[in-house]
């Protein structure tokens, strides 16, 4: 008997499909993947399964224990939701109340679909708080979402999905806002509670490395369609499908790094920043945070430096003060023997990490990426801009378009245009392409390097990737709390890790073989224990 | 222009463009616009008052007639056409310089006290909040009863409604540029090398059009009502200077026995109001690439 069986599913939004004729089952306990980019309807598909769209069309047919929900009453749907079948949402933090305690929330939702009394209620949501493996989950189901730490929001969600035993989890991207080592143990959790209790799994995400270890089967959607599925082993292993072996290919390869010895370009010695902290207890000021505590390192001519860490360790302001951007509390930055406050402008450039928030949306690219030329006294520098914008992948007549009308990838190849305007020598890279899918992850990378060997850059690239780091960085220097805990060529880091937290991020990145992730998976659970 | 089709395109637009454009043109070609008439704005016509009545103009809806388009005004008889068209320069021409004003000093400040340093935004916002505290009636009566008599009269009376009202477009410039700075976009012009000045005039301003047009379009009517407001409080324009406020406040006495007289300025603000409004709104949408197009 198979607990839901999707036959023919059209979801269309207006006049645009956004799924079209998709067809899965899934067993009791069993636990499915679905991967695509994004655009690929597979969020769209899990709106659908909970009865979630208002404004879409559906046809054919999503049975879940013999009820057919597209064709389900608003309070079947109610009494499903929840009990049924539950959903894990991708942002932790906009999932939750802010204005209710973890505990209640859950209670709460228990309440609902079993009409337990408060006291039962607190006394389950205690329990699935425990099973998510909370600490101490007596005293943390009374704290707020705010006090929990994205990783711990993210347990707590999932403790709420659990708490009604539903039969079903469909998980939307459960991991994407979290760091490898978070996404690691939600992933392993996720796995736990489906074999200690039971329940279906569909697991949707945009990264193989993440369905691979997770799920049983795999459907790799495009466009709507499903292009190719099967048992994850089979699918992920030896595709058959152009498609899929795409996507295979796009995710970070290995590459060779080079040995570099030229004379350091970029000076960071003893750089501290610390930020005071505004809010006092008492009369005593709190300690100031030590964003970066105590950071000495070069960046050689030529070479493509790789700066990693989890979100919190300070890499982002570490970024910000080698292009000159926030001065450092102690310590001094040089660039070429000059302090590098004073080059800005001129030979030190930056590419963001969100390609829409640093583009100026009320101003057209092409005037974008004119301003650091403008700056420099060119007077037209149209022609300049378009060949930058003909460099970069893009065509010459996009100068007069806007941020919005371009897609995410096109937008990070503006971002890198303006960087290159000004000629500099050296690019500071803040997780260039973090928020891009796999595809054009891979196209913008194959681009950076591109222009880095043209040109002959220097590039100081910071990410909380390890994948794309072993790709694209010739040294690499690994950030924890403020500090360098450990730095070396590439290959040396990678395979005789110095620092236990080296090893624990190297242990925690998604590998799209699921051989490989159990295996790893396994490893991770002996350590635990 | 394409700028100028797109905004013709949206209907609510038009509408208001038409409407303003047609008050500012009266406003202009007031003495033209009298002489027409065969009209002036201070002759007494006693003869067309029913004494009998308190001085009610005689005929129906306030003394309509060929030579008086509009009628007359209670109590003394003067031309209600030209005495609407000479009050649309006072009403429109104080409101509309007071807010080129206020829009100059709050936005000044406001994106002063936004990039500027912590003293700095500090020195700012307590000034934007002094203003905003004060009793602005008071302050205006005084400042206007001490002024000598022989000063132009609307010119002050912009003056003074701007310098004390332009807190609130400060709060709201400074609110906004304090977000904006922190755009990754603000810090990609500083990599680049440009200067606060640059950074303000390229990228802060430009993001700071909608909220601030939205907020003039709620100003300016209250700039007609506070010039409506002084001049009934007779610190305003002087009589016999008509202005559409001042004929509101004095329509107050007469709108029972001569209810056209309170029709014809309360109506004329109201329709002034809205036009702007569907202007400032108009401009709004379409200087956002964002919104200007149809959704994505």
């Amino acid at each position: 008997m198979t607990l839901l069986s999707v036959r023919d599913l059209c979801i269309t939004f207006g006049d645009t499909p956004a799924v079209d004729g998709l067809s899965f089952d899934l067993e009791p306990g069993g636990a499915l993947g679905i991967v695509g980019e994004s655009g690929s309807g597979k969020s769209a598909t899990a709106l659908a399964l909970l009865g979630l769209h208002t404004r879409a069309t559906i046809d054919g047919t999503i049975a879940f224990d013999g009820l057919d929900i597209t064709k389900a009453t608003d309070d079947r749907l109610r009494a499903i939701r929840g009990a049924g079948i539950a959903m894990v949402f991708q942002e932790p933090l906009t999932a939750l109340s802010p204005f209710h305690r973890v505990g209640d929330q859950i209670a709460e939702v228990y309440r609902l679909h079993t009409g337990a009394s408060k006291k039962e209620a607190r006394a389950r949501a205690i329990e699935v708080l425990a099973q998510v493996h909370i600490p101490d989950p007596e005293r943390r189901a009374d704290a707020y979402p705010h006090q929990f730490s994205g990783g711990m929001r993210q347990r707590a969600l999932i403790a709420m999905a659990l708490s009604c035993r539903p039969r079903l989890i469909v998980a939307d991207e459960p991991t994407t806002a979290l760091d490898v080592t978070v996404q690691a143990q939600i992933l392993d959790l996720l796995d736990e509670v489906r074999t200690t209790t039971g329940t279906a799994l569909l697991l949707i995400s945009h990264d193989l490395g993440v369905v691979a270890g997770a799920t049983d089967d795999v459907i790799v959607m495009r466009a709507g369609v499903a292009v190719e599925s099967g048992p994850t082993d089979q699918v992920l292993v030896t595709p058959r499908e152009p498609y899929t072996r795409e996507l295979l290919a796009a995710s970070p390869q290995p590459s060779a790094a080079r040995p570099i010895s030229s004379p350091p370009l970029l000076r960071v010695a003893e750089v501290r920043k610390h930020f005071p902290q505004t809010r006092r207890r008492g009369l005593r000021r709190l300690e100031p945070v030590k964003a970066v505590d105590g950071i000495t390192l070069d960046v050689r001519a030529g070479e493509t430096l790789g700066i990693v860490g989890e979100s919190g360790t300070g890499k982002t302001t570490l970024a910000r003060m080698m292009v000159g951007l926030i001065p450092p509390t102690s310590g001094s930055i040089t660039f070429d023997g000059v302090p590098i406050t004073r080059r800005r402008g001129r030979s030190v450039q930056m590419v963001f990490q969100d390609p829409l928030s640093s583009l100026n949306p009320r101003r057209t690219i092409g005037e974008s990426i004119a301003d650091p030329l403008r700056l420099q006294g060119m007077t037209a520098p149209r022609i300049k801009v378009e060949e930058l914008l003909v460099r970069v992948g893009l065509s010459r007549s996009l100068y007069s378009r806007y941020p919005h009308q371009l897609s995410g990838g096109m937008r990070q190849r503006v971002g890198i245009a303006r960087a290159l305007a000004p000629d500099p020598r050296l690019i500071v890279c803040d997780e260039p392409v973090s928020s891009l899918d796999v595809t054009t992850q891979a196209q913008v990378l194959a681009l950076l390097e591109d222009i880095r060997r043209e040109r002959g850059l220097t590039m100081v690239f910071v990410t909380h990737d390890l994948a794309v780091l072993r790709q694209i960085a010739d040294r690499v220097a690994v950030l924890h709390s403020g500090r360098v805990v450990e730095l070396g060529d590439v290959a040396q880091v990678w395979e005789q890790p110095q620092h236990a937290y080296t090893k624990e991020l190297l242990a925690a990145v998604p590998v799209a073989d699921p051989v490989e992730a159990r295996r790893r998976r396994a490893e991770r659970r002996s350590v635990a224990r | 222009m394409t700028l100028l089709r797109r905004l013709f395109d949206d209907r609510a637009f038009a509408t208001g463009a038409v409407i303003a454009g047609i008050m500012i043109l009266i406003a202009v070609f007031a003495p033209l616009l009298t002489k027409l008439a065969g009209q002036d704005p201070t002759t007494f016509h006693n003869e067309l008052l029913d004494s009998a009545r308190g001085g009610v103009p005689i005929g129906r809806f306030g003394g309509i007639s060929g030579e008086h388009w509009l009628g007359v005004e209670p109590g003394t008889g003067r031309d209600l056409f030209a005495r609407v068209v000479y009050g649309a320069r006072v009403s429109l021409g104080v409101a509309l310089s007071a807010l080129a004003l206020q829009l100059l000093i709050g936005v000044g400040v406001g994106v002063a006290a936004g990039l500027g340093g912590r003293y700095a935004d500090a020195a700012l916002s307590r000034l934007t909040d002094l203003t905003l505290a004060f009793p602005s009636l008071v302050l205006a009566i005084a400042l206007l009863a001490i002024v000598p008599q022989n000063w132009p009269r609307p010119l002050l009376l912009a003056v003074v409604i701007a310098l004390l009202q332009w807190g609130g477009t400060a709060r709201i410039t400074r609110g906004e540029t304090l977000s904006l700075k922190t755009r990754d976009y603000v810090a990609a012009a500083q990599v680049s090398g440009a200067g606060p000045w640059r950074v303000a005039r390229r990228e802060i301003l430009p993001g700071l059009a909608a909220p601030v047009l939205t907020y003039a379009a709620l100003v300016l009517p209250s700039n007609m009502i506070t010039e409506a407001g002084l001049s009934f409080l007779g610190v305003g324009v002087r009589p016999p200077t008509p202005s559409w406020g001042q004929m509101l406040s004095s329509a107050t006495t007469w709108f029972r026995a001569d209810p056209m007289y309170v029709f014809l300025p309360g109506g004329l603000l109201f329709l002034t109001l809205l036009a702007f409004m569907l202007v400032a709104n108009g401009v709004r949408r379409v200087i956002d690439p964002r919104q200007s197009e149809v959704l994505r």
